[in-house]
C-alpha cells in the first residue's frame, strides 16, 4: 500500500487505486439517484391525471350575454356568448394598449395576436368566448362582467380583464387562457 | 454539551450502571440542571420555552386528530365537522391545535424579535441563528399545509394561490407548480399530500430544534447587556433560576391560549374556512392566516414591472427574499455592540420595524387596491432598507453608549442605582 502511495505523491499520477475509488464513487453516485427518483418523480401528475380528457358542453341556452362554467382538469372554463356593445368594446382597443399582446390561443399559433377576433371562436362566431377561469396571476376564479373593463375582474389581487379576457390592468400578467376547443355542431363545444 | 467540566454525580447504583453505559441521566442534568445561564436573563428569554411546549402541544393534538381525520377531497370536510361534532373531546382537540398554529407563531415572533433587539444572531452564533430560520421556514410550510386540510374555501384558495407563486417562475415554473399540485389544479393529490408532509415536518423541526439547542449550548445565551459570560460570577444554575422564570412565563403564556381556545376559538381564524372547497368559486376576500399577513402584503406590494421581471415574479421574489434576507442578517449587521439596550439609533429603528411589520400585517388583510398598495409599497421598502442600509451602514457610523465590563456589573449597577431610590 505505501508503494502505491509514494509513487503516487511523487510523480503526481493516479494509480489504479484512485482509479477504482472514483469508479466507485460515481457508481454510488448514479445508483443513489436511481433510487431518488422514482421517490420524486410520484409527485407528478400521473397519467391518468394528464391523460387530455376532453369535454361536450350544450350551449344552446345560452343568448346573448349569457355565461356559463364547465369543470375541465379540474378548472373552471368560462363559455360566454358575448353581447355585440362587448365585441365592438374589445374590437376598439388598440393592440399597443395591450398589457400582453399575445392571444394566448390553444387553437393558434403561439404568436398570434390578442385582436379579439384571435381571442374568440374565430370568424363567424366572434360573440362566442371559451377561456380558462383562473386568473393568470396566481390562480383564483375572476368574477364575470365586473370590473373597469366590463369582462372579469380576479378578486383576490385586483386584476382586470376586458370583455375579451385580456388582461388590461393589475398584477396579472397574461391574458385568460384560452384552452383547445372546437364547435362539433351549433350548439356543443368541445374543450380539450 | 457546553464543553465545560461535569458535575454530575451519579449517587445509587443503579444510577451508576446506567451512567456507564448510556450518560443520558447527566446529559440531562448538563444541559438543564447545572446549566450555567446568565445571571440578568429577563422574560424575553423565556420565549423558547413556549416554542417548545407549543411544539409538544401541537405534535401531541396532531396525532390524536390524525386518527379521525380524512384526507380524501369529498370527506374531508365532514371529517373535521365530526371531529367537532361527535368525536369524544374533538371539538378542544381541534381548537387546541389551530389556534395552537397561532400561539406558536406569537410565541416565534416574539423569539425572533428577541433575537433582533439583543443581537443575539451575531458572532458566534450564526449557525444558532440560521437553525432557527430553518426552523421557522419548516413551521410555514407546516402551517400553510395544515390549513389546507379542512378542505374549506380558504384551504382550497389560500392552497391555489401559494402553489400558485412557483407559476411565476419563467420556463420551469409551470412544471414546478404542477409537481407540486400532481396536477393541473388543487386536488386529491394535493391534500393527500400535503396530509402526509404535515404529518412528517413536525418532526423534522422537533430535530432541527435539538440542533438549535445544541449549538446554544455551545456557545451560551446571549443576555440583555450583550457582553459574555466571563466568569462564574455572571452565571446562575439554569435550574431552578431560568427553569422558574421559563414556569412562570409559559404559565402566563398558557393563560392567555386558553382564553382563546375556550373563549374566542374562531377568533384568529376566517369563517369562509367553514364552507366546503369549491373549485369553481373564489371568495371575495382571499386572506391568508395572520401569520403570512406581512409577507403577503410584500406580494401584492409589488404592482409594476422591474426590468425584465414582470411584477408577478417580482412579487414572489420580493415575499421570498424578505425571509432569505433574515439568513444573512449576521453579516448585515456590522455594528460590534451586540445588544440595542447600547444602540440608541439601532433601538430607534429596530421599533419602526416592529410598528411597520404590524402595518404591513394589516394591509395584507386589506383588499389590495388604492392607498393601501401604496402604503405596502412603503412598509416593503422599509422591511427591506431595515436589513439592507440600516443594519450595514448604522453599525459603521452609530456612536454606542458605555458597555458595562461584565455581566456582574451591570448587575451591581442597576442594584446600587435602585438602592438609593429605596431607602
Amino acid at each position: 500500500m505505501s508503494e502505491h502511495e509514494t509513487s503516487s505523491e511523487t510523480l503526481g499520477e493516479p494509480t489504479r487505486r484512485d482509479f477504482l475509488y472514483l469508479a466507485t464513487g460515481m457508481a454510488g453516485v448514479v445508483g443513489a439517484g436511481a433510487v431518488a427518483w422514482p421517490f420524486i418523480d410520484q409527485m407528478r401528475p400521473d397519467a391518468s391525471t394528464l391523460a387530455l380528457a376532453s369535454i361536450e358542453v350544450d350551449v344552446s341556452s345560452l343568448q346573448p350575454g349569457m355565461s356559463l362554467t364547465a369543470k375541465w382538469r379540474g378548472k373552471p372554463v368560462f363559455i360566454r356568448n358575448r353581447t355585440d356593445k362587448e365585441v365592438e368594446e374589445a374590437k376598439a382597443v388598440a393592440l399597443a394598449d395591450l398589457k400582453d399582446p399575445v392571444a394566448r390561443n390553444a387553437n393558434l399559433p403561439a404568436d398570434a395576436e390578442a385582436t379579439d377576433l384571435d381571442r374568440s371562436a374565430g370568424k363567424d362566431k366572434e360573440n362566442w368566448i371559451v377561456m380558462i377561469g383562473s386568473c393568470t396571476h396566481l390562480g383564483c376564479v375572476p368574477l364575470g362582467q365586473a370590473g373597469d373593463f366590463g369582462g372579469w375582474f380576479c378578486p383576490c389581487h385586483g386584476s382586470h380583464y376586458d370583455t375579451a379576457g385580456r388582461i388590461r390592468k393589475g398584477p396579472a400578467p397574461e391574458n385568460l387562457a384560452v384552452p383547445t376547443f372546437a364547435f362539433t355542431s351549433d350548439t356543443v363545444i368541445k374543450i380539450g | 454539551m457546553s464543553g465545560d467540566h461535569s458535575t454530575y454525580m451519579p449517587t445509587t447504583g443503579i444510577e451508576k450502571w446506567v451512567d456507564s453505559r448510556l450518560p443520558l441521566p447527566r446529559l440531562v442534568h448538563d444541559s438543564f440542571i447545572s446549566y450555567p445561564v446568565p445571571r440578568n436573563l429577563n422574560y424575553a428569554y423565556t420565549f423558547g420555552a413556549m416554542l417548545s411546549v407549543m411544539l409538544i402541544v401541537q405534535i401531541l393534538t396532531g396525532v390524536v386528530l390524525a386518527m379521525h381525520y380524512a384526507a380524501e377531497t369529498t370527506v374531508a370536510f365532514n371529517s373535521v365537522e365530526k371531529i367537532m361534532r361527535d368525536v369524544n373531546h374533538g371539538w378542544l382537540l381541534r381548537y387546541m391545535h389551530a389556534n395552537g398554529a397561532s400561539f406558536f407563531f406569537i410565541a416565534v415572533y416574539l423569539h425572533i424579535g428577541r433575537g433582533l433587539y439583543y443581537g443575539s444572531y451575531k458572532a458566534p452564533r450564526e449557525i444558532l441563528w440560521i437553525l432557527g430560520v430553518v426552523i421557522y421556514l419548516l413551521m410555514m410550510a407546516t402551517g400553510f399545509m395544515g390549513y389546507v386540510l379542512p378542505w374549506g374555501q380558504m384551504s382550497f384558495w389560500g392552497a391555489t394561490v401559494i402553489t400558485g407563486f412557483f407559476s411565476a417562475f419563467p420556463l420551469v415554473g409551470e412544471w414546478i407548480q404542477q409537481f407540486l399540485l400532481g396536477g393541473f389544479a388543487v386536488d386529491q393529490p394535493t391534500l393527500n399530500r400535503f396530509f402526509s408532509l404535515h404529518y412528517l415536518l413536525p418532526f423534522m423541526i422537533a430535530g432541527v430544534v435539538v440542533l438549535h439547542i445544541w449549538a446554544l449550548h455551545v456557545v451560551g445565551q446571549t443576555n440583555p447587556t450583550g457582553v459574555e459570560v466571563k466568569t462564574k460570577t455572571d452565571t446562575v444554575a439554569f435550574t431552578p433560576y431560568a427553569t422558574l422564570k421559563d414556569a412562570l412565563g409559559v404559565s402566563v403564556f398558557l393563560l392567555v391560549y386558553a382564553w382563546f381556545v375556550f373563549y374566542m376559538p374562531n377568533f384568529l381564524g376566517h369563517p369562509d374556512n367553514y364552507i366546503p372547497a369549491n373549485a369553481l368559486k373564489t371568495p371575495a376576500h382571499i386572506v391568508p392566516e395572520w401569520y403570512y399577513l406581512p409577507f403577503y402584503a410584500m406580494l401584492r406590494a409589488i404592482t409594476f414591472n422591474i426590468g425584465p421581471i414582470d411584477s408577478k415574479l417580482g412579487g414572489v421574489l420580493v415575499m421570498f427574499g424578505a425571509i432569505i434576507v433574515l439568513f444573512f442578517l449576521p453579516w448585515l449587521d456590522t455594528s460590534k455592540v451586540r445588544s440595542a439596550v447600547y444602540r440608541p439609533w439601532y433601538k430607534l429603528f429596530f421599533w419602526l420595524f416592529v410598528i411597520n411589520a404590524i402595518i404591513l400585517g394589516w394591509l395584507g388583510s386589506r383588499p389590495a387596491e388604492g392607498l393601501y398598495v401604496v402604503m405596502s409599497q412603503l412598509g416593503t421598502l422599509y422591511y427591506f432598507g431595515f436589513f439592507l442600509v440600516i443594519m450595514p451602514v448604522l453599525g459603521l457610523i452609530e456612536t454606542p453608549k458605555r458597555i458595562p465590563n461584565s455581566i456582574t456589573e451591570a448587575v451591581l449597577e442597576k442594584q446600587g442605582a435602585k438602592k438609593p431610590v429605596a431607602a
